[in-house]
């Protein structure tokens, strides 16, 4: 057996805001083991102990500056299972829903424009000094505009549900604090039909870019994985509520149709020593092959169809690229993120066509319980919370998956197949491998994009170690 | 004895009845004078100071200085600025005011002071107290942490509700809230409709059920500052 050394992470890297990659060799200079780090959050868990349960959906969203819509509603919803209210009424359904519909549209507006159409348009192999936004820019200055107003579009459908685009109060336990005006209606309606155009525009795109390149992207970073995610009781794909659906690599269901609540019988989080991470996998399966993807291709995936028309048609043809068998071409994340903006912006449509957004029956209210757990769809994939108070309301527990640390292992193995494409006896990093292992987390939108969102870019640092765990190369990629 | 007082505030002339301090008769006129833990309905406390003014060349407290002919006073000057400024910096920094995820925020007059007066960042370094939180009562909730020892809720208690809830214990930095029983506020005969449950200026007594329960843009504070409401009477 060879020797492998233990990799130390230095806690500064996780402020900086790097992507931080390991990569461990064997005595033949063959990849060992490769590993991501990513930022996690878990000094959240202790510092909302005591806190009063309902300061937690405004609060959580503090924490982790990533996508603060899916905490706020995930974390209202377990409230909402405190205050005991198991159904809301249809305007705060509704109004949550269109909160994170927008969040969606612009959270995978941004990631497509700023971060992944570079590596669509120009290849991922292009020098990455034109392969970046301001390349986008020049060469296709419309992309560009049109990823800034989608952006903004999603960003004033949230301002219009929770307040404000950052941070806000929307959701309370039992419901919402507040409806949508017929003003706020039609401002959103009177562009929608060029949401629905530049949707399908980028749709096109990413749909593109992976059927012409197929060969090259079937085998890049990819893997079998089972894939989980939450789905609508009819097999329909719902990013705001449903039950849990876990999928193996070839479409079989390992479980179907759970009730998100009962998470804990199902998902089992490993702790592992090297890591402050969690590495949750699927308890039937074991710790060992349990592990899963999910996220926009992890969905397309689980679900049966859509209920949509128009990303149902896309899905459609996203399944027909594998046969109508599960999906695992890591790179098909782009495409299938696009097909979700399309569909997040056909239920916003369907959603401000809804006279209940001008309800005023806001907040249910119920019996007091104790324990509350509620999950949703976030843009990178499905998020648990799970709360416990005591008889003062003050929270006894955190429990927190965030979407991120769901997709721990497959980064793990996305990042190993790179570097075992690139590194075969030869102990250095090249830029190549670089810019591919770049490409290939870029792929699942991971959490620490957040800090880099805003150049469109994400810095990178690799190490190789030895067989010994000697450090012997490192490269940073700005 | 005349039954008019004349004096002025920044030059202007006020009119007054004997017996009113300069902040009853500065509020009649519509002129603001800041404050945080005077109340109306309350007997003044006199004990948090943003309300100072200069009186004939020397510093009072307008919500317990009573007037006086032809006083002249001094209220919205650049000196007095920078001493409330200084004093609400200091009300930042003894508490935990974390505005971000208080429910009170936009309701809160110590948020809405700071605005008002332009502080965008404390300039002392914190205190990070740490007091407990007492949720033990059903309807409210004292978080103390953010408590600015305006003294509304122990006069309120005690002068209103007849029931004396609250009181100051310890001294200077140490100086704190504290209910009337061995326990917690649960253990106490305080009620949600008490008057005391509903002067406090901060996010230190609350009433459970009201959290974030108005939306931004519809908060007391959110389209005019602290304060406006006396001016309008202009
Ligand atoms: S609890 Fe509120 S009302 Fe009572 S002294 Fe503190 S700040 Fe004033
Ligand atoms: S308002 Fe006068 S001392 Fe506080």
């Amino acid at each position: 057996m060879s020797q492998t050394k233990r990799v130390v992470i230095e806690p500064v890297t996780r402020v900086e805001g790097h992507g931080k990659v390991s990569l461990l060799l064997d005595e033949n200079n063959k990849v060992k083991q490769a590993r991501f780090h990513v930022v996690e959050f878990r000094g959240f868990e202790r510092f909302i102990q005591g806190r009063p349960y309902w300061e937690v959906p405004v609060l959580v969203q503090r924490l982790c500056g990533i996508c603060p819509v899916s905490h706020h509603l995930a974390a209202a919803k377990a409230m909402d299972k405190i205050v005991g209210v198991d159904k809301l009424t249809p305007t705060a359904e509704k109004m949550r829903r269109l909160m994170h519909y927008g969040q969606m549209f612009q959270s995978h507006a941004l990631h497509f424009f700023h971060l992944c159409s570079p590596d669509l348009l120009f290849g991922f192999d292009a020098d990455p000094a034109i392969r970046n936004v301001i390349g986008v820019a020049l060469k296709y200055p419309d992309l560009a505009v049109q990823g800034v107003m989608m952006r903004k579009y999603g960003q004033e459908i949230i301002r219009a549900t929770a307040g404000k685009k950052i941070h806000g109060t929307g959701a309370i336990p039992g419901g919402i604090n507040k409806n949508l005006s017929i003003a706020e209606r039609d401002e959103f309606l009177k562009d929608i039909k060029q949401m629905y155009d530049w949707s399908k525009s980028a749709l096109k795109i990413a749909k593109d870019y992976t059927v012409q390149n197929l060969e090259k992207l079937t085998p890049f970073a990819s893997f079998d994985s089972s894939h989980l995610s939450l789905i609508r009781e009819d097999g329909a794909m719902d990013l705001y509520h449903g039950n849990l659906r876990a999928i193996d690599s070839q479409g079989k269901k390992i479980f179907d149709q759970v009730d998100y609540s009962k998470y804990l019988d199902y998902i089992v989080e490993e702790v592992k020593p090297w890591s402050y991470m969690k590495f949750p996998f699927i308890k039937q399966v074991g710790p060992q092959d349990g592990w899963y993807r999910v996220g926009p291709l992890a969905r397309l995936n689980t679900c049966d169809f859509i209920d949509t028309p128009l990303a149902e048609e896309a899905r459609k043809e996203f399944m027909a690229v594998t046969n109508g068998k599960p999906n695992n071409i890591t790179m098909a994340y782009h495409w299938a993120r696009m097909i979700e903006l399309l569909h997040s912006i056909e239920k916003i449509n369907d959603l401000l066509n809804d006279k209940d957004l001008q309800g005023n029956d806001l907040v249910v209210k119920g019996q007091k319980r104790y324990e509350g757990v509620g999950l949703i769809e976030a843009p990178r994939g499905t998020l648990f919370h799970h709360y416990k108070i005591d008889e003062n309301d003050q929270i006894t527990m955190a429990n927190l998956i965030v979407s991120t640390t769901n997709n721990n292992e497959a980064f793990n193995r996305s990042v190993q197949k790179v570097a075992a494409d690139h590194i075969d006896g030869v102990a250095k990093i090249t830029e190549g491998l670089l810019n591919h292992i770049e490409v290939a987390i870029r792929a699942y939108d991971p959490c620490l994009s957040c800090a880099t969102h805003a150049m469109g870019k994400m810095p990178l640092k690799v190490t190789l170690y030895d067989y010994q765990g000697n450090e012997i190369d490192n490269k940073t990629k700005e | 004895m005349s039954d008019q007082i004349t004096f002025t505030i920044d030059g202007v002339e006020v009119k007054a009845k004997p017996g009113q301090t300069i902040m009853q008769a500065a509020d009649e006129a519509g002129i603001y004078i800041p404050r945080l833990c005077y109340l109306p309905e309350l007997t003044a406390h006199g004990s948090c100071r943003v309300c100072t003014v200069i009186v004939n060349g020397k510093p009072q407290t307008a919500c317990t200085q009573p007037v006086a002919e032809g006083m002249i006073v001094e209220n919205d000057t650049p000196e007095l600025l920078e001493h409330r400024r200084n004093l609400v910096d200091m009300l930042f920094v003894e508490g935990n005011h974390l505005c971000m995820f208080c429910e009170r925020s936009g309701n809160c007059e110590l948020q809405a002071m700071a605005y008002r007066l332009g502080i965008l960042a404390p300039k002392y370094p914190y205190f990070y107290p740490d007091k407990p939180l007492d949720s033990t009562h059903k309807d409210i909730f004292l978080e103390l942490n953010r408590c600015i020892l305006c003294g509304r809720c122990v006069n309120a208690s005690a002068d209103i509700d007849g029931k004396g809830v609250f009181g100051f214990v310890g001294r200077s930095i140490d100086k704190k809230i504290a209910v009337n029983s061995d326990k917690n506020l649960g253990d106490t005969n305080m009620a949600v409709t008490d008057k005391a449950a509903s002067v406090c200026p901060v996010g230190s007594i609350n009433k459970k059920g009201t959290a974030f329960k108005i939306p931004y843009g519809q908060r007391l504070y959110d389209q005019k500052p602290i304060g406006s409401d006396i001016e309008n009477k202009k």
